[in-house]
């Protein structure tokens, strides 16, 4: 019975209402952006008119997006190794036998479960100049106030360092479920050897460790691209564009300055990042990972 | 020797790492907990005071805001729990032509997600005329990829002889859905639904857009509407409405976070 007509009908049928709902709010609104980036943005009377890629010349010359694509470019660099390493290191001492296991565990994951945005309040708190805790800090050692948030070159940093702090306990979480599946034995194999902890950790451990590094390398970079509400919190994209990431200009060109055209333009860019980025994971993960 | 060494040292470092992570937290608790000229002045003999929550609380409606966070997540999972768990059925046991493209096309939900197609939804939502409904903040997120991937995997582990026992019985689908498929996964619908539950509590960008009226604000864009208003810069007030806006789910974590941090790593384990 190759094709029974009842399996079909009910496999259908069970897919359909998520389905509906999948195709009405993520390939249709794709494929929306994709469509609209070719159109002008409707004002008043004069409907939307085709424009061909006028939207795309006009992002090539247009600073502040060149500037949110290298500010998010620097915020994937200045973030997602160190969210690794530090997931790491808190996975491998919360999974050892150092004391009080369980006491660090909550504190790495803590931040993992408050809203971006009350991290972002705290934040701002510890940044406020001269007042803050971070200033009152630097001066015990006899430095200046600094203006973390509105200095240019060191607001950037300031949002990654909430970043890192957000997400490396979450990112914990998958190398402590990864650390647990490896088998006691290896090492006690290695104990019989007489290899130290580093060898094992870099001979054993981390290759093991390898499809979850690359799990969580790409949804680490794919948050790095989503999550924005920290800059709308804290800076605005402030000071002069500094920490203007691509989404958060989407959110202003669509929302502050409604010009739904191009807006529509920069998130077909935002979708090509994603979609290379899943292209990349996919051939990758087929060829290297695959001793699962 | 050199190994008892290395092992301080790395306790050590553990716990100073654990002690930066809370750091930021406790100073906000000291904060709000204190009258705001003691804000940045550690004094252990400083008064404790409940003022700032108080304060915060009649400034801005908060038990309103708490309320829309709460139809909010609970609405979002109940339907993610109802159609993710017939999509994952239909996936797992169901040979349907085009099952492998459509569950292709389901996982592209995983890379390029709602959040992102912010433009566009609110484009979809006024022509549904739904903008500053609950019903548009949580729509997008219920046909959810992540929770028919997780179900998915679950269901394929399910014996097929228990299924066939089932339907030669007489039990039609869904029938066997509910009495099989569904008891067996409860620790994964726990996990998913407490992953689900801190996601949209915590969510902002997409409620900020869509929503313009105390009525549909979750407590998050409710926050960020509070700190933003002629607060002036009173820290002590803002902290006080933070730690509100977080309380219930932290607390939530604090007393049960051997199993927050398992079925975080149940859902992330698949």
């Amino acid at each position: 019975m190759p094709l029974r007509i009842a399996t079909q009908v009910h496999g259908w049928l069970l897919l359909l209402p998520a389905a509906v709902l999948l195709v009405a709010f993520t390939h249709y609104p794709a494929m929306a952006a994709l469509w609209n980036s070719l159109h002008s943005t409707p004002r008043g009377s004069r409907p939307a008119r085709f424009v061909g890629l006028d939207q795309y010349a006009a992002m090539a010359q247009d600073p502040i997006f060149l500037q949110s694509l290298m500010n998010n470019a620097l915020f994937v660099l200045g973030t997602v190794p160190l969210s690794i390493a530090l997931a790491l290191a808190m996975a491998l001492w919360v999974n050892g036998r150092l004391r009080g296991r369980t006491a660090l565990r909550v504190a790495y994951f803590t931040p993992t479960v408050l809203p971006m945005i009350a991290v972002a309040n705290i934040w701002l708190f510890f940044y406020t100049p001269g007042y803050g805790l971070l200033d009152q800090i630097t001066g015990l050692f006899g430095l200046p106030a600094h203006n973390w948030l509105g200095d240019r070159s060191t607001a950037l940093p300031a949002l990654m360092a909430v970043t890192v702090w957000k997400e490396a306990g979450f990112f914990m979480i998958f190398y402590l479920a990864a650390l647990q599946s490896i088998p006691p034995t290896l090492r006690e194999a290695a104990d019989l050897e007489g290899a130290g902890r580093w060898t094992f950790f870099r001979r054993v451990t981390f290759p093991l460790l390898m499809p979850t590094t690359l799990f969580v390398l790409v949804n680490a970079i794919i948050n790095a691209f989503r999550l924005v509400d920290h800059v709308i919190v804290m800076t605005r994209g402030g000071p002069d564009n500094a920490t203007a990431l691509l989404l958060f200009y989407i959110y202003e060109v669509g929302f502050r300055y409604w010009d739904t055209g191009y807006a529509a333009a920069l998130t077909a860019v935002l979708l090509a990042i994603l979609v290379v980025l899943a292209i990349g994971q996919f051939l990758y993960l087929d060829r290297k990972v695959h001793y699962r | 020797m050199t190994a008892r060494l290395y092992v301080a040292v790395e306790t050590a470092a553990a716990w100073l790492l654990a002690l930066l992570w809370v750091l930021p937290l406790l100073y906000a608790v000291w904060t709000a907990f204190h009258p705001g000229a003691y804000a940045v002045r550690f004094d252990l003999l400083a008064p404790l005071t409940l003022e700032n929550f108080a304060r915060a609380w009649e400034a801005a409606p908060f038990p309103r805001y708490l309320l829309n966070t709460f139809l909010l997540v609970t609405g979002i999972l109940a339907g993610q729990l109802v159609l993710c768990t017939l999509a994952a059925y239909a996936f797992a046991r169901f040979d349907f032509v085009g099952r492998d493209v459509m569950f292709l096309l389901v996982l592209v939900q995983l890379m390029i997600m709602p959040d992102v197609l912010i433009v566009e939804n609110y484009r979809t939502m006024h022509a549904l005329g739904l903008v500053d409904t609950i019903t548009a903040v949580g729509l997008p997120y219920v046909a959810s990829a992540f929770g028919i991937f997780l179900l998915r995997q679950t269901f394929k582990t399910v014996p097929r002889e228990l299924d066939e026992a089932a339907r030669v019985e007489g039990a039609g689908p869904l029938t066997v859905l509910w009495r099989v498929y569904v008891p067996l996964a409860k620790p994964v619908y726990v996990a998913y639904g407490l992953v689900s539950v801190s996601h949209h509590w915590n969510n902002f960008l997409w409620p900020l857009i869509v929503t313009n009226s105390v009525h549909t604000r979750p407590l998050t864009v409710g926050l960020s509407v509070f700190a933003s208003t002629d607060q002036g810069i009173d820290w002590s007030v803002i902290t006080a409405a933070t730690l509100m806006t977080a309380a219930p789910l932290l607390l939530a974590f604090l007393l049960f976070q051997r199993q927050f941090v398992q079925s975080f790593m149940r859902a992330g384990i698949k």
